[in-house]
């Protein structure tokens, strides 16, 4: 995450170089603790059990120094998406055109202390992969002007799914040093390794952030069928069958008693 | 009572599964249907996945016909040879339709097929249910209507590799009821039916076979065309979803039972018109999902990881 900011920092120049040189004052004036945030999760694992019906997870942290803003941002694993429009053909709506997004986080959640088009310039937001408009994934080469219409139907269809929340979080600051933030998770949350990035902004900049890690993975009974119909799928339909011929004849049997 | 479906990946109220399980058990036993025709379309407007609804559809109606094939064997309402050529031509046809399934999921256009076969057949199906039911109303009021000859022949029966189907006492090309497996069996794959509602009259009028041998050999036939169906869908595919096969199973027995036994005690014209209105109904609101402007032109998929 980090060594991916910074190279970004490189192309951008001398923005990013005034922002690592304040980083380095930060390190440097407070060489007890390096981080200007420390922040951690209530849980490291989600587990998707059989009767998962979504979660909630607590991120608390506290701030060092002066009065800041806090920006926590859940991304979930990166993911291709496919986007296709409808088109009326001949009275019926078919799927015509479509686009394929690389790199798309499968969740993106956003909680911070203030609005954050108040807390920051859209550069500096767009930089950090800020803010639903600002969520990075790789376009489709050679895609032409409908490309903004494919990426904010993406962005809907995410938000319809439940997985990009249009509600922004809550962040409470206690004192202006220790901080917390609950982060609710849907039912059909995807499964993979998730980032928790908390950034500290302060005059328009980011000053510090930390990043850490979240498994959301399939346990139980659940967890086992779809890595048994992933793996063996063959013998997986096999089980199925037999399943199914054993209830029918075991129903036949019992009923025709009855 | 939540429960994770681990293949359709979301988590649902498992009471309302077992509920339509069991409603449209009720349905299947009151009218002697298989159900899949009706029970594929719910699971698609309840949420699930089509893809994962039809495949899922296949393996319980491997399950609600091996109980229904079972009690016509012991009463010899079987055709073996006819049933094998019949499943024959299912195995060719479902295969067929497997891979045709993949394909349609590739170019995101399944949603649109699936939806699109059940308008065409639920309207069809539909339609001459109702109509054959209220003739059949007004014949009961004025007592005295005409019978229709059964077995005419025609140009089917010049079409070569004959065979003789002793059970069924028929002298038939082997190409009819190998066509009609095939053509049964696309629509197994593809809709995630037995096919019970097209192989039935096509076995009355166009074979001529005697009614008593019709539902059982089709039966018979449809055990292992869902099986093909069901077996190809999770190795191929990976969308049979076993708990909420499960879930639909349970239901169906409990229903199915039911409805025989209310069956016994309505009139069963009346039901069968009953029955046509739900058809109807259904095929009504899938042609409106088809027809109207969808609230949003665009609609997302993700590209499946595992290939």
């Amino acid at each position: 995450m980090w060594g991916g900011i910074q190279s970004r920092m490189g192309r951008i120049g001398i923005i990013g170089l005034r922002l690592s040189f304040a980083l380095l004052l930060a390190g440097l004036a407070r060489p007890a603790s390096a981080q200007a945030v420390v922040a951690d999760l209530s849980d490291h694992l989600i587990a998707v059990t059989t009767g998962f019906a979504g979660t909630k997870l607590l991120l608390f942290g506290a701030i060092e120094g002066d009065a800041a803003d806090v920006v926590i941002v859940v991304r979930g694993p990166a993911e291709d998406i496919t986007v296709r429009r409808k088109e009326r053909i001949g009275g019926i709506w078919i799927n015509r055109h479509n686009l394929t997004f690389g790199g798309v986080p499968a969740f993106y959640r956003l909680a911070s202390t203030r609005a954050p088009e108040t807390l920051a310039s859209n550069r500096t937001l767009a930089r950090h992969g800020v803010g639903l408009e600002h969520i990075r994934m790789t376009y489709p080469a050679g895609a032409n002007g409908d490309l903004s219409a494919f990426r904010d139907a993406l962005i809907r269809g995410k938000q319809r799914l439940g997985l990009y929340p249009e509600e922004n979080g809550q962040i409470t600051l206690l004192g202006n040093r220790l901080f917390r933030s609950d982060i609710f998770f849907p039912s059909n949350v995807p499964t993979g390794t998730y980032n928790v990035t908390v950034y500290l902004l302060r005059g328009g900049k980011v000053i510090s952030a930390q990043t850490t890690p979240l498994v959301v993975s399939k346990i139980g009974v659940g967890a086992r069928v779809f890595a048994f119909a992933h793996r063996h799928s063959a013998l997986y339909g096999i089980v199925a069958l037999v399943m199914a011929l054993f209830a029918g004849w075991f129903a036949g049997a019992v009923f025709k008693r009855a | 009572m939540q429960i994770y479906l681990p293949i359709a990946e979301l988590s649902v109220n498992a009471f309302i599964f077992l509920g339509m399980g069991a409603g449209v058990g009720v349905l299947s036993g009151l009218f002697g249907v298989g159900g899949g025709f009706l029970m594929t379309p719910l699971l698609i407007f309840a949420g699930i996945p089509p893809a994962v609804a039809v495949a899922t559809e296949a393996n319980q109606i491997v399950a609600s016909s091996v109980s229904g094939a079972l009690a016509h064997w012991r009463r010899g309402n079987v055709d073996l040879k006819m049933g094998i050529v019949l499943l024959l031509g299912g195995i060719i046809g479902s295969t067929l339709g497997v891979w045709v399934f993949g394909l349609l999921q590739g170019l995101g256009q399944i949603d649109l097929v699936i939806r699109s076969s059940y308008v065409v057949f639920l309207g069809i199906i539909g339609a001459l249910m109702l109509i054959e039911s209220l003739k059949a109303i007004s014949r009961q009021r004025k007592p005295g209507g005409k019978r229709r000859k059964l077995h005419q022949h025609n140009w089917l029966h010049g079409l070569p590799f004959k065979m003789r189907f002793r059970r069924s006492k028929l002298y038939i090309s082997a190409l009819l009821p190998l066509s009609i497996g095939i053509l049964v069996g696309i629509l197994a794959a593809i809709m995630g039916v037995g096919g019970g509602f097209i192989m039935v009259p096509a076995m009355i009028y166009l074979l001529g076979m005697p009614t008593a041998m019709v539902v059982g050999t089709s039966l018979f036939q449809i055990i292992f065309v869902t099986a093909n169906v069901t077996f190809l869908q999770a190795w191929q595919n990976q969308t049979v979803d076993i708990f909420l096969a499960l879930l639909l199973l349970t239901g169906g027995v409990i229903g199915a039972q039911l409805g025989t036994r209310v069956g016994a005690k309505l009139p069963g014209e009346q039901l069968r018109s009953l029955l046509a209105l739900i058809v109807l109904g259904v095929c009504a609101r899938l042609a409106y999902e088809l027809l109207a402007r969808p609230d949003d032109l665009y609609s997302i998929g993700a590209l499946v990881g595992h290939g």
